[in-house]
């Protein structure tokens, strides 16, 4: 049985409808992996009745002669930050706790329909929040993968997906959802070994994800392959009328589509994302990325996108403040917490309540929020964060005008040591430098494994390409993946 | 810019967060630390760019006024939303006194 978590979402989708396995063995295997990685800490609950029921489901339409989903029979993780009916929902926070929503988010319905069962809720950094998973009421999450020094150091999964992308990486599930506002899939994805995309903004319905900030969350899937990636894509994306930002667009089929043939193609890297203080390796796995696109048919051509250095203060503006707005909701009066100090009014109780609920991260990030929306303050900070953000815009606008993607790291490092970098918010969001651009500019932007680092962790490369081109962001992705030929696996120490 | 401790404890009201003289000492460098970072963004010559209003441009749209038009989101829902109520009663949402 073992062998059966080593398949991803193709695999398993195919081996179902074609009688290979049951649906019902796939989720049992699945989910006594699960259970035997409770040191990972990659899930905040485990819900493995959904996953066999879905697969009992599935049995019964394939036995029945019925058309099976894109991700029949295919058990995966769900991000803590979508609303699963009857299942907490906590987003990793302590405000949360013991949410149980009362109808499901648009996304996880979507998989649902598509066949696919819940193994359980991942865990991730308070309200997506953070870089490493460290934010979360509910622990660190571990990465699989450690350094071959010997040492068993514990790594940070990235974030804010870290259960995410820690369970697909450790085969306790094949693909999990992941929610990206500033790298949020990407940069977990390159620090456990994985692919993780984030499609055009607008393209997954928002409805039903715990907001964080809502001019730049997007869904998208996490998973062990390109083609996993773009099938799993398929079934989350969509038009929903119950998001007003909702793309009124037709779902390519990215996956039957997929060529990672890119003669005729033009590759951009951009030459402000070569910044000091990048590690050798890193730049190392960017000249083999260039080097697999060229041997894929793709003309390199360098570029510039000048405003990148002010990408990442841009977004330490923007979404502060939209976060600001967003979790004024949580009150103590309407669900979740409610901390309510003897003699206390109403006043009284609401900052009780979000002082007892919410970690140091979410407290910073409201506060900045606050402060650059306030009278007096709010031009100077918030407009002119705006006006950058149409300023990196542009940029991109300029660089798809000449070529189809474009090729950078994902993250400026391999994963770090839990721990390193927690009492120095500044250091922790130099993660996402490479990361924020794509997100600012609503473009859909991918990371796919480039090999291992001297340490013998994993790389990530980043593929971004022009809005609504999913298409040619996996297509590249494609021709990296079929050259990097990144088989590695973390050795199982949990 | 930088803010006084004064004004990090202002800030923390208007966000309605409980804060501690413990948490001002860690709290007013931090929050001076990033608001010297971000101030770069000032370096950056703006007087010709209109500030974004949607990343992905797309229209408003309106939907009929049909009351439950999507029954998801529509009425008759009072149990479902106050499931998760810390203090429901009576099919309303409990909270202290604020009339004296």
């Amino acid at each position: 049985m073992t062998s059966l978590t080593n398949l991803g979402v193709k695999a398993i989708a195919d081996g179902v409808a074609g009688g290979e396995f049951t649906a019902v063995e796939v989720a049992e295997a699945f989910n006594a992996n699960v259970a035997a990685a409770a040191a990972l800490n990659a899930f905040i609950v485990t819900t493995p009745e959904h996953a066999i029921a879905a697969a009992e489901r599935v049995d019964a339409d394939r036995a029945a002669g019925k058309a099976l989903g894109l991700m029949a029979g295919v058990p995966i993780g769900m991000k803590d930050l979508f609303a699963t009916k009857g299942v907490q929902t906590t987003a990793a926070s302590h405000i949360l706790e013991g949410f149980v929503p009362q109808y499901e988010s648009t996304v996880s319905q979507k998989l649902w329909d598509a066949g696919a069962g819940m193994l359980g809720k991942l865990n991730l950094d308070q309200f997506a929040m953070g870089s490493s998973n460290e934010t979360s009421y509910f622990g660190d999450v571990a990465n699989p993968w450690r350094r071959n020094d010997g040492g068993n150091a514990k790594l940070a999964p990235g974030g804010s997906s870290g259960g995410s992308s820690a369970a697909v990486a450790a085969r306790l599930a094949p693909a999990a959802t992941g929610t990206d506002t500033g790298g949020s899939i990407r940069q977990p994805a390159a620090f456990t070994g994985i692919s993780g995309i984030k499609p055009t903004y607008g393209r997954c319905s928002r409805w039903g994800i715990v907001a964080f900030a809502s001019s730049l969350d997007q869904a998208g899937p996490m998973a062990r392959s390109v083609e996993d990636c773009a099938i799993m894509l398929e079934a989350m994306a969509g038009f929903d009328p119950k998001d007003s930002t909702s793309l009124d667009m037709p779902v390519p089929n990215w996956s039957t589509a997929l060529n990672g043939d890119l003669r005729g193609k033009k590759v951009g890297i951009p030459r402000e994302y070569r910044m000091d203080g990048t590690d050798a390796d890193i730049l190392k796995s960017w000249e083999d990325g260039i080097a697999w696109l060229k041997d894929a048919g793709a003309e390199v051509v360098d570029i510039s996108l000048p405003h990148t250095k002010y990408a990442l203060p841009a977004y330490y503006i923007v979404a502060p403040a939209e976060a600001s707005s967003n979790l004024a909701r949580y009150d103590g009066v309407r669900y979740g917490l409610r901390d309510l100090p003897e003699g206390a009014g109403l006043q009284d109780m609401y900052a009780a309540t979000r002082a007892a609920g919410f970690g140091d991260e979410v407290k910073r990030r409201i506060l900045i929020g606050t402060y650059v929306l306030s009278a007096g303050f709010y031009d100077a900070y918030y407009t002119q964060a705006m006006k950058v953000r149409t300023l990196i815009q542009r940029d991109f606008d300029a660089a798809f005008a000449q070529v189809d993607v474009i090729l950078a790291p994902t993250t400026p490092t391999a994963a770090f040591g839990l721990g390193e970098n927690v009492d120095d918010p500044l250091a922790m969001y130099l993660n996402d430098v490479f990361a924020v651009p794509a997100s600012l500019a609503g473009l859909p932007a991918m990371s796919v494994p480039a090999g291992l680092n001297s340490q013998g962790l994993p790389l990530g490369l980043q593929l971004i390409g022009n809005r609504f081109d999913e298409q040619g962001v996996l297509n590249a992705g494609l021709a990296i993946e079929s050259r990097a030929g990144f088989t590695a696996q973390p050795e199982k120490w949990w | 810019m930088s803010v006084t401790r004064e004004q990090v404890a202002k800030i923390a009201a208007l966000a309605r967060i409980n804060v501690d003289e413990k948490d001002l000492d860690h709290m007013v460098p931090e929050f001076n630390n990033i608001l010297a970072w971000v101030e770069q963004l000032g370096e950056v010559d703006t007087s010709a760019v209109e500030p974004m209003t949607a990343v992905i441009p797309m229209p408003q749209r309106l939907r009929d006024d049909v009351v439950d038009a999507d029954p998801l989101t529509g009425g008759g829902k009072r149990d479902a939303i106050l499931a998760n109520a810390p203090a429901a009663e009576h099919g309303f949402f409990g909270v202290p006194k604020v009339i004296e």
